[in-house]
This record gives structure tokens, sequence and C-alpha cells, in this order.
């Protein structure tokens, strides 16, 4: 049993250094953003525009932006992965729900980028078209795409949390005569709820943190979207854009408020489905 | 039973068949779309442009109008990250698997955080650091081929982590507990015992973990990757990438040449993440069947 605490000690200080980045991210981002937090200038970051050649560096559009396009792309990628959830681990077509379940899996592993890329050719042209105005680059292309990413993990999670209603439930439900869509809606569905805004929350994570098809589809304006077919920029594709700029600028500066606040969402978004997972009394992913 | 349900029920039936056969198409519509338009650019003249494939593979001579140098750049990128990723996400995942009692599990916490953050976030620390660095202790160092890795090593972590301490901790009690019974020791138990069991479950998590390594672009934007660059000469150069060279035709190519390399790169990229997906699948399922047959 001798070298056990040297190994010990080695795998700790592995799980340590790992675990202290998630802290070093938050250290960066607050003290590299710290000008911004003088002098009330973090609360005129929400209410100025952007218009950093009047000195005016407002993220109130891009944190719209974000907001919008990945609430967009969840309200359409929410119902699309609940019909594929249902006919994969409820009704069961034998060769048909085999094939859509690997499809979904393999889905997952699509690039983001090639994604963007098939959006910027194929759907921008089309929207761009149908709608005859505009370059085609806005907000509901970009959350159309951001849809088709997002809903192969929401179909797995929601997938995972059907199948972990005990056996002994559905086979009473049977015993009563239930068909199975009954089963679903009164004793799979209600069962499943905590899974389900789990793997909802999880989504929207990932899309709020997509830069990819943002940047690639969304047109990347500098104003709030109010209309669907208007261009929009997140707060993901800000910090890409803005990148190139000189590293003492206060525009620069700025990325790290953005850097923060996604830090902060995600970090809400980690905690809430920590706090289902418990109320689950296991760990889901 | 009355009919209402049943209305109800076929509603949701049909409901169901429409999203499935609808994701279905939109599958079939993306796939089918990339492999129209870059299919036919699939030729040694997509990867070596017009330099002799023999003397590009033996670094003799340049390749300007090729992917080469960005295939070689993400090679390159991928093999460096998870050089830095695997052992470190190993032994995390080997701590918190059999060491990790009490309340050094909230660590757990951490790299669930970790994983939720945005990679252009992760992209963003990569360049803070490297500005960081830059300014009090290195002044030769810019973002390059090393700070990429690095930042990338970071993003996939948490996965490999996960995927090693779930992997060791589905052994069963009774294979568990047989060596040290016999008198082994914790670590030998350990490296014979449980970790050649659990080698399934760890490599389908390095494949997913290699996939995400060579597809991310917003972490690999801030940290050094650029348009032309040529072959990576050192890993404090800058350096060509597939993913990024997709980002930069779909948003400047010149001609329609170009376009058709951008193309021809996006089939390649999802050729290659497809692969190392369908291997971590494989890897997996052999897995659980080896699980179901026990």
């Amino acid at each position: 049993m001798k070298p056990a605490p040297a190994a010990e000690k080695l795998f700790f200080g592995a799980a340590l250094f790992s675990a202290s980045i998630s802290l070093f991210i938050l250290l960066f981002m607050v003290v590299l953003g710290l000008p911004l937090f003088k002098d009330g200038f973090f609360l005129r970051l929400f209410t100025d525009p952007w218009r950093p050649d009047h000195g005016l560096y407002g993220i109130s559009a891009m944190i719209a932006g974000t907001l919008g396009v990945s609430f967009l792309a969840l309200v359409l990628a929410l119902p699309l992965s609940l019909g594929c959830a249902i006919l994969i681990s409820i009704i069961r077509p034998p060769v048909f729900g085999r094939l859509l379940e690997k499809t979904v899996q393999f889905m997952t592993g699509i690039p983001t980028v090639v994604l963007g890329f098939v959006g910027v050719f194929l759907l921008v042209p089309f929207i761009r078209e149908q709608f005859g105005h505009g370059s085609g680059r806005c907000l509901l292309t970009a959350a159309l795409v951001l849809a088709v990413l997002i809903a192969p993990t929401m179909i797995l999670f929601f997938c995972d949390s059907f199948s972990r209603i005990p056996a002994s439930w559905l086979r009473a439900a049977d015993a009563l005569g239930c068909t199975p869509m009954e089963k679903f809606r009164h004793v799979i569905l209600p069962n499943s709820l905590q899974g389900l805004a789990g793997g909802t929350i999880l989504a929207m994570g990932r899309a709020v943190g997509d830069t990819m098809i943002a940047l690639m589809l969304a047109g990347n304006a500098v104003a709030a979207p109010h209309a669907l077919l208007d261009p929009a920029r997140t707060l993901t594709a800000h910090i890409a854009l803005v990148v190139a700029a000189d590293f003492d600028s206060l525009e620069f500066k700025i990325i790290f408020a953005c850097g923060l606040l996604l830090y902060a969402i995600t970090l809400a978004m980690t905690l809430l489905i920590r706090g289902l997972d418990r109320g689950n009394g296991g760990r889901t992913w | 039973m009355v009919r209402a349900p049943r209305l109800r029920d076929r509603a949701l039936i049909a409901f169901s068949w429409f999203s499935g056969l609808g994701l279905l198409a939109i599958f079939a519509v993306v796939i089918g779309f990339l492999l129209a338009r870059g299919w036919s650019s699939l030729r040694p003249e997509l990867i070596f442009g017009d330099t002799p494939p023999v003397q590009a593979l033996l670094f003799r001579q340049q390749v300007f109008d090729g992917l080469f140098p960005a295939i070689i750049g993400t090679l390159s990128l991928v093999l460096l990250a998870m050089t830095i990723a695997v052992p470190l996400g190993l032994a995390a995942g080997i701590y918190m698997a059999e060491y990790c009692r009490g309340s050094a599990r909230r660590l757990g916490l951490f790299f669930d955080i970790l994983a939720g953050v945005p990679s252009i976030v992760i992209g963003l620390f990569g360049l803070s650091l490297t500005i960081f660095l830059h300014r009090h202790f290195f002044g030769r160092l810019y973002p390059c081929l090393l700070v990429s890795a690095l930042a990338l090593a970071f993003l996939v972590l948490p996965y490999l982590i996960r995927s090693t301490q779930t992997a060791l901790e589905e052994i069963p009690r009774t294979v568990r507990l047989s060596a040290p019974a016999l008198g082994a020791s914790r670590l030998q138990n350990i490296f014979l015992v449980l970790l050649p069991r659990s080698l399934k479950g760890i490599s389908s998590g390095i494949l997913l973990a290699t996939g995400r390594c060579a597809e991310d672009t917003a972490v690999i934007m801030l940290t050094g990757v650029v348009a032309s660059a040529g072959i990576p000469r050192s890993l404090l150069g800058s350096y060509e990438a597939l993913p990024f060279y997709i980002y930069y035709i779909s948003s400047q190519y010149g001609s329609r040449q170009e376009l058709q390399n951008g193309f021809g790169a996006a089939v390649i990229l999802l050729f290659v993440c497809a692969l190392l997906f369908t291997a971590a699948l494989v890897v997996r399922h052999r897995l659980a069947k080896r699980f179901f047959h026990r």
C-alpha cells in the first residue's frame, strides 16, 4: 500500500487543477473587465447603444439578439424534439424508430461550422427569395439552423427521461387497459417533467453559447431585432467580431463584459439543471 | 372508452410521425446538399493544389491553393490538445471515481460548470491568458498553436473526466473487490483491473472529445488560427485549420474555385467527425452489450 498516497495526490492534483479552470475563467473575465465596473459605467452597458466612434459601448442590442435567436430556436426545436422523442421511445415503429434514433445520435456529431455553411448556401438564399427583402441573413435564418443544432441533444435527453419511468408503473397502466398514448399522457409525461425541463434548459444553454451559427447566419447588425427578418448580433458573435480590435481599447474591454454575461447565464443554467437533477434523485448526464 | 381521447391519441401519434419524418428530411437535405455540391471537388487537387502530392507530403514543397496546410494544422491541433487533455482528464476521472469521498465530491460541480461554459468564452480565456503571459512573463508569446491546443484541452476536459468517471463507476462491486481481496494494492487494482475493464467507455469518451476538438471553431478563432499560414512550423506560430477555413470561405470567397474548395472542406470535416462519432458509438455499444450478457 506504500505508493498509494503519492498516486492519490497526483490524481487529486489533476482533479483540483481541472476544477480550478472554471474559476480561473471567471477570474480572468472579472479582472480584465474590471475597468468597466468603475463610475457606473457598468450600468451604461445596458442602456447605451453600441457606437464606439461616439464613445458609447452599450451591449443591450447584443443581449436582445442572443435572447431573440435562442428563444426562437427553442420554440422551434421543442415541439419537434418532443414529437421525435415520443416516436422513438413510446410509439417505437420497428425499423423507422431505430433509424430515427441512429440519425439523431449521428446529428449530434455534425460539426457546427458545417451546419452553418449549409445554412449560408442553402437557407439564406431561400429566405431571401421567399421573403423578397434584406440579405436573407436574419433572426429567423439563424434560429432555424440553431434549432436543428439543439434538437438532437433535446431528443436524446427526452428519450432518456422517458426511459426512467419504473417498468412496474407502465405495466400497471397496461393492466388498466391504457393505450400507449394514454399511458404516455397520464403516466410517462407527468412523471418526466423534470427531465423535460432539464433537457430544455440544457438546449437553451447550447443555443445561448453557440457562436458560429449566429455569426454566419444572423447578419450581425448592431441593433435589437424587432421582426423575424431583422438581422441580429448575439453576444457570442460580438466577441468574435470585436476581438480583432486593439487590445488596449475600451471596445476590447467590453467583450469581457459579454464573456462575463455569457458565463453567468450558462452558470445559472448549469446550477438549475443540477438542482432539477437532485430532485430527480440521480445524475442524468 | 369515449371518443375524445382516441382523437387526441391519434393527433399525438400523427404529430410525432410528422416530427420524426421532418427531422429525417432536414437531415437528408443537409447531407444531400453537401454531398451534391462537394462530392465533385473531392480530388487530389482539393488537398494538394498544383503541388505534387509526394512533394507536399514530405514537406518539401509548400501547398498554396489546397487544403493540405489546413488539414495538417487541424491534425497537429487535435493531437496536441488531446496530449494535454487525456492524461489530465483520466487522472481527474480516476480520482473522482476511486478516491473522492465526502466533500471533495463537490468538485463535480466545477466540471459541470466548465462543461457549460460557451466555447467562445473559453477562447476568450485563452486569449486573455496569452495577453497576460505576454505582458508579464514571455514577451515572445502571441496567439498560437500551443495556446489554441491548451484552450481546446480545457474545452473537452469535463467530457473526458465524466466519461472516465462513469466508466469506472459502472464496474460491478464483485469485480471491484476481488483483486484487493487477493492482496492487490489500490493502484494495482486501478491499473490492472479497473482501467482495462472500463477501456471501452473511456476510449469512446476520448473519441468523442477528439471530434469536438476537430470541429470547434470559436475557440481557435480567438487563439491564433489564420486564413493562410502554410504548414505550422512551431508550437508558437500561427496555423490554419479546417473548420476555420470553412467559416472563412463562407464569409469571403473570391472565386468559384475557392467556394468549391469550401464545399470540399466541409465534406471532409463532416466525414472525419462522422467517422470518430461512429467509432465512439460502436465502441460504447459493444460495452453496453457486454454488460447485458453478464
